[in-house]
């Protein structure tokens, strides 16, 4: 009886030592050079595993397990509409410019049928990136069967680390860093004084979010440091998970801007608002586009504002390309400060999807992964050019994150996650295969159809 | 440690697919992938709202001509028999196919059966001929609203003047081949698999 009690209070006091040496270089800003080590010894071990499952596939070559292809199932063919339809006519006499149907034109639109059913551009970008190599969670073992003992037992003693290890830990210190947010702003909005109210609000904001990165062994690479967001600017990045606010608020102070919830988050959104001031809407006033424009070009106008944090793509997209940035933050003004966010997928895949997981059991899988290891690239500031557009500046900054960070440039919309892809597309799809079979040349009257447009 | 996704393809099951449609192994599992990544209600065979959530396929002019060669008649669900059946026409033909034994049957991807796949993709009812009216409906799926009744109707009168030689003013799939016959249809109608 005696000795269980002993040994409680010595778990306990372990404990609390463990959390401290962790909290407090994390509250100022310093490490204590552990979690480097760990990622080292992580890397090792994943290479000694890669080896080991190449070893096994060598030696028992009827496996049938294939790896994963980075580019994916199928070499497409590149040529654009007119110079396909163009090879398929050769056999006629008339050429594209004189216009005129042919049977084989139906060739063109299912070749890039089948093409796109075997392997798309869009889907893949909504679930998890597939791993050449598996890294010893389950949760990426997409193809990857029983290797051998050895590894089965790393991987045994990786789950026990980590759901027994590493899990407790990460959770008291999240914990910790909220409630932390929430009474060190509520208490700095107490204070009168500007600039000290400031001062202290922004040490109150790094310091949450230093526990919280360190809550799951986040290890965060900065590059460029000099082109970080100034106030009164915007901060746009790609967005993989919620996880990236905290990625990014380590580093500096920013003004947030989303939805007002209610339970936990709202109370924390409340306290935030305390002291410094955040941008949160209503439900109903995010649909009226105007009032939200004008909500933030008021903050952005007043210069000792923090800057803003806005994802353009309005969703999580799984890191492996940037999708349409939505241009509503392209017409505020100001000047935009991009940043390029990119999650090495070894140590744990940072995607939320949203449509299999709740924020609850995405951030458990978070914080039972090896560790999240993550490069940032603060990017030159842009602004708007003189006759661009709001449309072209956004495609413009998304193509100088993507380029920074090793990600695809995509056009599609995010929010194709969820909604059906657009009727315009396939209109235009139509109208440029119209112009190749009345031909060029003709100009004669063409009426359109006699139904009316479907709008 | 096994994965939810090959572990339901048996070997035999492979095997057997392999034997149809000529796929390698590995072009079956990772299809395979693709298949039940497409089958979001998970239960083994896709329906045509699966395809339809393919972006890329949504704003194809033909979308709903090609996910229908999916279903054989009357069905609306399709195993992954069926969907590897129908992508085996779109495989590239090997060389080392092409002097085949005459007297075995006709390999899915063969130029006769690439051609019999977009006849039937014209061939709306199934009845083995294009009639105008057809010929007509998938015209109009392809231009949509930019050209007129009129010049539309004149264009399938020409293309059916043209590939008609029984003069029963519907194209039948003989003819069919004749108009086509210098088309390279063997790459036109491949995709390169990688493997």
């Amino acid at each position: 009886m005696e000795n269980s009690l002993k040994q409680r209070r010595g778990l306990q006091v372990w404990f609390s030592v463990m959390i401290g040496l962790i909290m407090i270089p994390a509250m100022f800003g310093l490490s204590l050079g552990v979690t480097s080590v760990y990622i080292q010894i992580l890397v090792k071990i994943l290479e000694w595993s890669t080896l080991r499952i190449q070893r096994g596939h060598r030696d028992r070559p009827t496996l049938p397990v294939p790896a994963p292809l980075p580019n994916g199932l199928i070499q497409r063919e590149g040529g654009s509409m007119e110079h396909e339809m163009g090879e398929l006519r050769r056999y006629r006499t008339q050429s594209i410019s004189r216009g005129e149907f042919a049977l084989s034109d139906s060739f063109y639109f299912y070749r890039k049928g089948l093409e796109s059913i075997v392997d798309d551009q869009v889907t893949q970008r909504f679930s998890s990136e597939e791993l050449v190599s598996w890294n010893l969670l389950t949760r990426t073992n997409h193809n990857f069967h029983y290797i051998s003992l050895r590894l089965t037992v790393i991987w045994g003693l990786g789950v026990i680390i980590r759901y027994c290890v590493l899990f407790p830990l990460r959770i008291t210190l999240a914990i910790i860093g909220l409630s932390w947010l929430v009474i060190g702003t509520s208490l700095v909005g107490f204070l009168p004084n500007r600039r000290v109210k400031n001062w202290l609000s922004e040490l109150v904001h790094l310091m949450c979010y230093r526990i919280c990165a360190r809550g799951l062994s986040a290890t965060i690479q900065y590059h460029n440091k000099n082109n970080k967001p100034q106030k009164g600017g915007i901060c746009v990045a790609n967005h993989t998970s919620p996880i990236d606010i905290v990625i990014l608020a380590n580093d500096g102070c920013y003004a947030m801007v989303g939805q007002s919830h209610s339970g936990l988050m709202g109370v924390i959104q409340r306290s935030m608002v305390r002291s410094c001031p955040h941008v949160w809407f209503e439900r109903s006033e995010m649909r009226d586009r105007h009032a939200v424009t004008s909500r933030l070009r008021a903050h952005v106008a007043a210069k000792s504002n923090l800057p803003i944090l806005i994802f353009p793509e309005g969703t999580c997209i799984n890191n492996t390309s940037v999708m349409m940035f939505k241009k509503g933050s392209f017409e505020i003004g100001g000047t935009i400060y991009p940043v390029a966010i990119k999650y090495d997928p070894r140590f744990g895949d940072a995607f939320w999807n949203s449509a299999k997981y709740n924020m609850v059991s995405y951030l458990l899988r978070m914080m039972t992964s090896w560790a999240i290891v993550v490069n940032v690239w603060y990017l030159p500031p842009m602004t708007r050019q003189e006759g661009e557009d709001a449309t072209k500046f956004a495609n413009r900054v998304k193509s100088a994150i993507a380029h920074q960070g090793g990600l695809l440039d995509m056009a599609w919309d995010g929010s194709l996650k969820r909604d059906k892809v657009k009727e315009e597309f396939k209109e235009h799809q139509q109208k440029m295969y119209s112009s190749m079979v009345v031909g060029k040349k003709a100009r004669t009257s063409q009426e359109p159809h006699t139904e009316s447009t479907k709008r | 440690m096994g994965s939810r996704a090959s572990s339901l393809l048996r070997e035999e099951e492979i095997e057997e697919i392999k034997k149809e449609t000529g796929f390698s192994h590995s072009q079956i599992t990772r299809l395979y992938s693709r298949f039940t990544s497409l089958d979001k209600g998970e239960n083994g065979t896709l329906g045509r709202e699966d395809f339809q959530r393919i972006p890329e396929l949504a704003i194809n002019p033909l979308g709903d001509r090609i996910i229908n060669a999916f279903f054989p008649e009357g069905e609306d669900q399709v195993n992954f028999r069926g969907f590897m059946r129908t992508l085996a026409h779109f495989r590239p033909i090997e060389d080392n196919e092409k002097n085949k034994d005459p007297t075995a049957s006709e390999p899915l991807n063969s130029r006769i059966n690439k051609l019999l796949f977009a006849f039937q993709l014209y061939d709306l009812d199934r009845d083995d001929k294009i009639s105008r009216d057809e010929l007509l409906q998938v015209l109009r799926m392809m231009v949509g609203v930019n050209i007129s009744d009129e010049q539309l109707g004149s264009i399938a009168d020409r293309t059916i003047q043209e590939a008609d030689q029984n003069g029963d003013n519907s194209i039948s799939f003989n003819e069919f081949i004749k108009v086509l016959e210098k088309v390279d249809v063997e790459q036109k109608m491949s995709i390169r698999f990688l493997h």
